[in-house]
């Protein structure tokens, strides 16, 4: 037990060929092991079964039934409601993911001139995003935006009747837009953060040599700060695709009106444990899985592009 | 810090003026911000006091203070369910600390490994897990779910939970082993070479030199589950078993929204355990978004 362990074997006595084997790799693998049990059990295998429903006509019911290629078929030429679904979630991912972004921009640039009460600013501007996804919340903006909520009684008070936001195929969708740009409080604090490792000498030395604050902004602020930026909007953009629990209650889990707000999630969620066609919805999940994966190997690829690393 | 150095070749007339000027824009800038703070925080508060108040006040009033304050709202939606919310409020408690648990044991055992231990296949699994990473969970949902349902689990909290205990939220993996790599490895070398085994230096040397990750991944998992719908939707069929976001959505369908203020009792009500650690772990929160870019 207490022989000084060779280099090669750090926690046992070596003995046989496949006792250093063990004593080499075994620990490693001992202390994966839970996480290799779910790897395998419930992220690797699953996802390849689902690649292999989707495939199939499957009702949870009676045995998956392979029918080819049919339900790409027809999410491709025939599915009105997917359409709606995509055309919903990209301009939902289009509208809130660059109007968060520029608010936590703003707002961290405000905060970053190292001024009184900005833990209190910064706590404040953090809250909704943490209380974020919610039902309470969701609740809460489903009254806000009704007929007659909070947001038209105020308005009312400037003599506008607004219109039911909520129960507008017309503005519906805003209203979670407006939501999500509300919740703009985490990457606010990585914006934060950024901004802080860039050299104040920079500045006195920009400033000297006469260049203007939005000169500055655009010259050094920005330039310095898109790795931040590219960061930020690779994990919001993916939250965003996966959005489901605003759009859930405050259309009663229906999307609607007329599939306004049917998010690509909640119409995944609509086939597959509304409807159990679980064959179908597996297919509309690998279609989800390469538009994410698309959309970031864009972004990576892009990255070198306008990403400014000093390294 | 952020002071505008002054340099030798400004005039002191000219200091006086540049002075004044960032006074007056930081004056505006605290306006602006007060403004904002309170645009941010409105609906929240409206909230609050719309839980006290009459209901016919709800659609009619938008100042924060309520013409009477009446406490009824709590009773009445707390059990305004066939199920009380105590129930939904247990439910929720018990799957959010089980969760915590098994997300930091199975977490901080996979980190350890990646971060600590030599075996063979290393990178290779540790650029499979952060490729688990960018997995969007609907490819692995339906088989999930195929797999409980065998098990008869379904209607039941174990699909919620046994998932923690096997590392299956990966990005917690990715946040340990970051800061695992920060502890000098003199500390594990020495204990090494005094023959102490690799489980002793997890669990004697890292996890106590690690509580500030833990207790981030601690906070992080119990807001996330506590907020977590999906999962509860999904697999509690129940309403004994419901959590109390199931409770809050079953609120809004049964009453057909007719009670507005026992909705928000119990909507202000969910949100306290999130609030509270808001307010006394806000530094760990911050500091943990700060440097690894955790989403919300």
């Amino acid at each position: 037990m207490t022989t000084i362990a060779s280099p090669a074997s750090p926690y046992m006595p070596t003995r046989g060929r496949f006792a250093r084997a063990l004593s080499r790799n075994g620990a490693g693998y001992m202390f994966l092991l839970p996480w290799f049990i779910g790897f395998f059990g419930l992220t690797a295998g699953p996802a390849l079964v689902s690649l292999y429903l989707s495939f199939t006509n499957f009702d949870l019911l009676t045995a998956p039934r392979w029918i080819g290629a049919a339900n790409y078929v027809r999410i491709a030429t025939a599915d009105p409601r997917f359409v709606a679904s995509i055309q919903v979630t990209f301009f939902y991912v289009l509208f809130s993911v660059p109007l968060k972004l520029a608010f936590a921009l703003l707002v961290a640039m405000a905060l970053n001139r190292g001024m009184k009460g900005l833990p209190w600013y910064r706590a404040i501007f953090y809250l909704p995003s943490l209380l974020g996804t919610s039902v309470a919340i969701a609740v809460l903006w489903r009254q806000l935006f009704a007929g007659n909520g909070l947001v038209n009684s105020f308005l009312a008070n400037f003599g506008i009747e607004g219109p039911s936001w909520i129960s507008n195929p017309d503005y519906s969708l805003y209203t979670l837009v407006v939501l999500s740009v509300w919740q703009f409080g985490s990457p606010m604090i990585i914006f934060l953060a950024g901004l802080r490792q860039i050299p104040q000498d920079m500045y006195e030395a920009a400033s000297l040599d006469g260049a203007s604050k939005w000169r500055q902004f655009w010259k050094i602020t920005l330039p310095l700060l898109t790795p931040v930026v590219f960061f930020n909007a690779v994990v919001q953009t993916i939250e965003a695709f996966k959005a489901f629990t605003p759009a859930f209650i405050i259309s009663g889990g229906t999307g609607g009106p007329i599939n306004s707000t049917l998010f690509y999630t909640l119409y995944l969620y609509q086939e597959a444990f509304g409807f159990f066609r679980m064959g179908y919805a597996s297919a509309l999940a690998w279609i989800l899985l390469v538009i994410v994966a698309l959309f970031t190997a864009f972004s990576f690829l892009t990255a070198r592009y306008w990403v400014h690393y000093d390294d | 810090m952020t002071d505008i150095a002054v340099t030798d070749d400004v005039r002191p007339n000219e200091t006086v003026g540049l002075e004044k000027r960032r006074a007056w824009v930081s004056v505006v800038l605290h306006v602006l911000l007060i403004g904002a703070s309170i645009l941010m925080l409105y609906p929240l508060l409206w909230m609050l006091s719309a839980s006290f108040r009459p209901e016919e006040e709800i659609f009619s009033a938008t100042s924060l203070i309520p013409s009477s304050v009446s406490l009824d709202a709590y009773p009445r939606g707390w059990f305004g369910l066939r199920v009380d919310f105590g129930t939904f409020f247990w439910n929720s408690f018990v799957i959010s600390i089980l969760s915590v648990i098994g997300n930091v044991l199975a977490c901080s055992l996979a980190a350890f490994a990646f971060a600590r231990l030599k075996f063979w296949g290393r990178n290779f699994w540790f650029a499979i897990m952060l490729g688990t990473l960018m997995l969007p969970y609907h490819v692995t949902l339906i088989p999930q779910y195929v797999l409980f349902l065998n098990l008869g689990w379904v209607g039941t909290m174990l699909p919620l939970v046994v998932p923690k205990f096997l590392a299956a939220d990966a990005f917690f993996i990715f946040l340990m082993v970051q800061f695992f790599r920060g502890i000098p490895r003199e500390l594990d070398e020495a204990a090494m070479m005094d023959g102490c085994s690799a489980w002793r230096i997890y669990w004697r040397i890292m996890l106590p030199l690690s509580l500030p990750v833990l207790a981030t991944a601690a906070i992080f998992t119990f807001i996330w589950t506590w907020d977590d719908f999906f999962g509860p939707l999904i697999y509690l069929t129940d309403m004994r078993t419901y959590t109390v976001q199931l409770g809050l959505r079953s609120f809004v369908d049964s009453t057909g929204l007719s009670d507005w203020s026992g909705l928000f009792a119990m909507s202000m009500l969910s949100l306290v355990p999130v609030f509270f650690f808001f307010l006394f772990f806000q530094r760990l929160l911050i500091e943990g978004i700060a440097t690894t870019g955790i989403k919300r």
